[in-house]
């Protein structure tokens, strides 16, 4: 935190002192430094190694002033990056000052004896601080005439990261990043002198699920990621603010466009959430839509069984036929925008007259729905609760894997105050053990939870009957602040959208019957649909067993419901509104293309509650949002839900605004013990950041580092079974089997942990559920 | 003014001028000598060699330095000089380059280096001749040639791909893709050091 924003978030006051830069007063708080207080007037000083983020480091030395204090002048130019203000402090710098403005040009030159002329073939060139500095600071012609020192080039840190180390100026921006913020000390200065480079230690390879911030803040073209290797310059790319689609974090994102193609995603700029990092799958995954094939044009099943292009009047006019008058359900998936998942809402109830209607692509319980309906919507927990948390509870959540930048805020706390951190989870994780995170055995007697603490609540919780129970009961007593984190971005916004059984938009429930009156009246419609709807699991159960006829579908993947999804839907009328062709186009009727989050403008909710809006980045595109098709959709049935755009759509949110009534009660359940029966082991499974997910298709490199899937077990059960690091176990449930090796954790003798959706790990298509009973035993 | 088509605003006074219909002045017998003086070069012109040509039948080499279609040249082996740097296409006024760059493998090289032009394209409707795309280049790889003859009948042949800009390959050049000169880097080429074939 800069001593700015330190002003800011506390109350008491903070001494501030005056200092006289340039011959310019300028006032600021204690302890800010000078090349701050110099930026507050508008004098910029160059410099490499200086991040505001990041701890000061005096690197690269390019930032020398002249200072004096009290009348005594240091003997030498000091670099204004280390140095706190002071009172009666006079700076000159290079404006002002002959000496500084010669000690910079000096720097300079020497950065740039060694410093290759790659800027033609460097992907930095044209938004490169060294280029730029170099001219303002820099000598217009070089005097140095030996021979340049060469390194090979480049050497892939990573699959994803590539380092060149001719190019690098030193500065320990990658190397303090990732001890500082990631918490990932992969890559370190190694050698002293010239010969001193950025290394990563003999054995361990990049892999941070950070990595590509030290892209983004290499100051030269020393690191650059492999996926944007030479694709364009920056004259070339059109830049887009936007957000990011892949976790309920929030992250604001630069997306940059050429020629209607995304070839790179930076970190946006956010203090209040993401700071200015991101993780790599929001940095790098975004080749998805383009992976596999695309659905160009509307597809109808014809009486060959196969699907056919077709018109979308005549496409429209189908989906239409098969869904008026039937018994139908909807599933949203958790990637919808907050307006999708509306058009979905409303297009559920309005059209087909059911409450039928669930995002919750994923394991889910009653206990959750009853959660999510009557708590979920209000929570006000933020990112600023956890900086300011006297200890932070992680339950049914593991923040490095689930959401990322949540645990960069985490661990920023408990490197600057060493904040205490508990989870549930069986066994302490990588990313935990950065925490220090300490194993809890039992949710309901946490002790020492205040009204600061935090409890941070996973969408995994669900899956342990009663779980959910005792972490709002434990908030309730303690007066802890609660959180609900889902993985899936548009998950909060879908529950604020009514894409859930129980409530209509604004998180106004079915069961009040005013509410309904309330939004039947802003539909223009003359009632809404009161009975109880089914969720995710029932509509699946209800169309195998002919109690639905048909269903809408979103973007959803059946296998992270259950490995009978897919042929539950199969003797049913299917509309899928999918980008490509997958799994459930495979078994629809009917195929609607829309557009993906580049295409499209929209909104998604992060976990704080808080709206994160995005434009289209492909301003031409021809595809069109969801809630566009749906209305399409809706005319054609006759039933119209007038939700002709998505800027329409969200002034209709905002118009119906939130329910101001009473939330429906939360019903807790009574947890149950799960106890391993005889040799069988208790599995529990989370989802890796950099798995086998949808959103991941297509980026190789990317890939390339994730964390290899293994089954964790206690050294005793390991011994048990005869098996030592590394050797393979295989796992088995009445469904089926996978064989993983084996990694020794401290953890219960009764548990089982492995990767949710890795390669060689996929739970739900291997065993068929996500946590239970599993025989083990030495493959 | 009733022509509606008449820009009104625009008339500069011209109107004006006309309907005042001012005796030509000057008619005096200095003014005399000047026309005929004015008279004088039509008719020595009439004497003078003709400097139209009848092309196409004729055609007349263009000045030296004539700023003509481009050329992507080669270093003395075959492979490539462009780098798919996009310095030309940052340097053109009139948005004329498009340049896409990629990686070259030890498999598959183009350029001597890391990074090779795998698209190039200059739209001949667009450019100006102006040369700051050859100003602008690197490595010398984009050169103007003295051919003048680009016009055709439909938009997308005058866009020209990087096989039509490419110099055609001398003899003791080899196409690429293909590897270095063995014991030779890409600054050797940069400095001239790689001479006639493969063996440099």
């Amino acid at each position: 935190m800069t001593p700015e924003q330190a002003l800011l978030e506390t109350e008491a006051p903070v001494e501030m002192i005056t200092v006289v830069i340039d011959g310019f007063e300028v006032t600021v708080p204690k302890g800010t430094l000078v090349i701050r207080a110099a930026e507050k007037l508008g004098i910029q000083i160059p410099r490499f190694c200086d991040h505001p983020l990041l701890e000061p480091e005096g690197a690269c030395r390019q930032c020398l002033v002249d200072i004096e204090i009290n009348g005594r002048a240091f003997p030498k130019p000091q670099a204004s990056c280390t140095i706190p203000v002071e009172n009666n402090m006079i700076v000159k710098t290079q404006l002002t000052s002959p000496v500084a403005e010669k000690a910079q040009a000096g720097i300079m030159e020497f950065l740039l004896i060694n410093h290759p002329l790659d800027c033609p073939v460097c992907d930095k060139g044209g938004e490169c601080p060294l280029q730029n500095q170099a001219m303002s600071t820099g000598r217009p012609e070089s005097r140095y005439e030996g021979v340049k020192r060469t390194f090979e080039k480049p050497v892939p840190i990573s699959s994803q990261v590539l380092l060149d180390r001719e190019r690098c100026v030193l500065c320990a921006r990658c190397t303090r990043f990732s001890e500082q913020i990631a918490g990932d000390p992969f890559i370190t200065l190694n050698d002293r002198g010239a010969l001193q480079q950025v290394g990563i230690y003999e054995n361990d390879p990049f892999e941070s699920y950070y990595s590509g911030n030290t892209v983004q803040i290499c100051p030269v073209g020393a690191l650059t990621g492999t996926s944007y290797r030479f694709r364009a310059r920056p004259f070339d790319l059109v830049s887009i603010d936007s957000a990011c689609e892949h976790c309920a974090s929030g992250c604001a994102m630069r997306t940059d466009i050429r020629r209607g193609k995304t070839l790179r995603r930076l970190a946006g700029d956010d203090s209040s959430v993401n700071e200015e990092w991101n993780c790599d799958k929001g940095r790098w995954a975004f080749k998805y839509l383009t992976s596999r094939e695309r659905v160009t044009n509307p597809m109808i099943r014809g009486a060959d069984g196969e699907l056919h292009e077709a018109s979308w009047p005549e496409a429209i006019a189908f989906a239409a036929a098969g869904l008026k008058g039937k018994r139908a359900g909807v599933l949203v998936g958790g990637r919808a925008t907050v307006e999708d998942a509306y058009g979905y809402s409303k297009f559920a109830r309005v059209a087909l007259g059911t409450n039928d209607i669930d995002f919750r692509a994923r394991p889910h319980s009653d206990e959750e729905t009853s959660f999510l309906s009557s708590i979920a919507l209000g929570l006000t927990t933020s990112y600023k609760n956890i900086d300011k948390a006297d200890q932070v509870v992680l339950l049914g959540f593991e923040p490095e894997e689930e959401s990322p930048i949540v645990f960069l805020r985490i661990y920023k706390q408990v490197r600057k105050r060493a904040l205490t951190v508990l989870s549930d989870a069986p066994f302490v994780s990588r990313g935990s053990a950065k925490l220090g995170a300490k194993l809890l055995t039992d949710i309901s007697n946490i002790s020492g939870l205040t009204a600061k603490s935090v409890i941070l609540v996973g969408e995994r919780l669900s899956e342990k009957t009663g779980a959910l129970s005792s972490a709002v009961a434990l908030a309730e007593k303690t007066g802890a602040k609660l959180a609900w984190i889902p993985r899936r971005a548009g998950e909060r916004g879908a529950i604020a959208s009514g894409a859930i059984p129980t409530l209509l938009p604004g998180g106004r429930p079915v069961s009040d019957a005013s509410a309904r009156v309330d939004v039947a009246a802003a539909w223009s419609v003359d009632s809404l649909p009161s009975n109880p709807g089914r969720t995710t699991s029932e509509i699946l159960l209800a169309l195998s067993v002919k109690n639905l006829d048909a269903v809408v579908i979103g973007g959803v993947d059946p296998l992270d419901i259950s490995n009978a999804a897919l042929s539950q839907l199969l003797n049913s009328f299917v509309v899928s509104l999918e980008i490509t062709h997958s799994a459930i186009t495979a078994v629809a009727d009917v195929v609607l293309p829309v557009a993906a989050v580049i295409e499209k403008s929209g909104s998604f909710h992060d976990w704080q509650g808080s709206a994160r809006a995005f434009d289209k980045a492909i301003a031409d595109s021809l595809s069109r949002s969801d809630v566009r098709i749906l209305s399409m959709l809706a005319d054609e049935m006759g039933t119209p839900i007038n939700l002709p755009t998505v800027a329409a759509t969200a002034r209709e949110i905002s118009a119906l605004g939130k329910w101001d009534g009473n939330a429906v009660k939360f019903e807790s359940a009574a947890s149950v013990k799960d106890s391993a029966v005889g040799d069988k082991l208790n599995l529990t499974s989370w989802r890796l950041l950099l798995d086998l997910g949808t959103l991941q298709d297509g980026e190789a490199n990317l890939a390339g580092t994730a964390r290899k899937a293994s089954a964790h077990i206690s050294s005793a059960r390991a011994e048990k079974l005869g098996v030592k690091v590394g050797e393979s176990i295989s796992i088995s449930s009445d469904f089926g089997s996978l064989k993983l090796p084996v990694e020794i954790s401290e953890m219960s003798d009764n548990d089982i942990w492995v990767p949710r959706n890795s390669i060689g790990s996929q739970v739900i298509a291997n065993l068929g559920f996500v946590s239970g009973q599993v025989t083990v035993v030495k493959a | 003014m009733d022509n509606p088509l008449t820009p009104r605003s625009n008339d500069l006074g011209l109107t004006a001028a006309a309907k005042a219909n001012k005796p030509i002045e000057n008619q005096d017998a200095k003014s005399f000598f000047a026309q005929l003086q004015g008279f004088w070069v039509t008719f020595i012109t009439m004497f003078k060699k003709v400097n139209t040509v009848q092309y196409p039948e004729v055609k007349e080499p263009t000045a030296e330095r004539f700023h003509g279609r481009h050329q992507l040249n080669r270093y003395d082996d075959g492979l490539e000089k462009c780098i798919g740097c996009e310095l030309c296409a940052w340097a053109c006024p009139a948005d004329a380059i498009l340049v896409e760059g990629e990686s070259n493998t030890e498999e598959e090289r183009y350029s001597p280096g890391e990074r090779y032009g795998k698209v190039y394209q200059i739209n001949y409707l667009r450019c100006v001749f102006c040369g700051l795309c050859i100003e602008a280049c690197p490595t010398r790889a984009l050169t103007m040639t003295n051919e003048y003859e680009l016009a055709d009948d439909t938009r997308a042949k005058v866009i020209f791909e990087k096989e039509d800009l490419l110099a055609p390959l001398r003899a003791g050049q080899l196409q690429p893709p293909h590897p270095m000169a063995p014991g030779k880097t890409h600054i050797d080429y940069y400095r001239g050091d790689v001479k006639g074939d493969l063996n440099g």
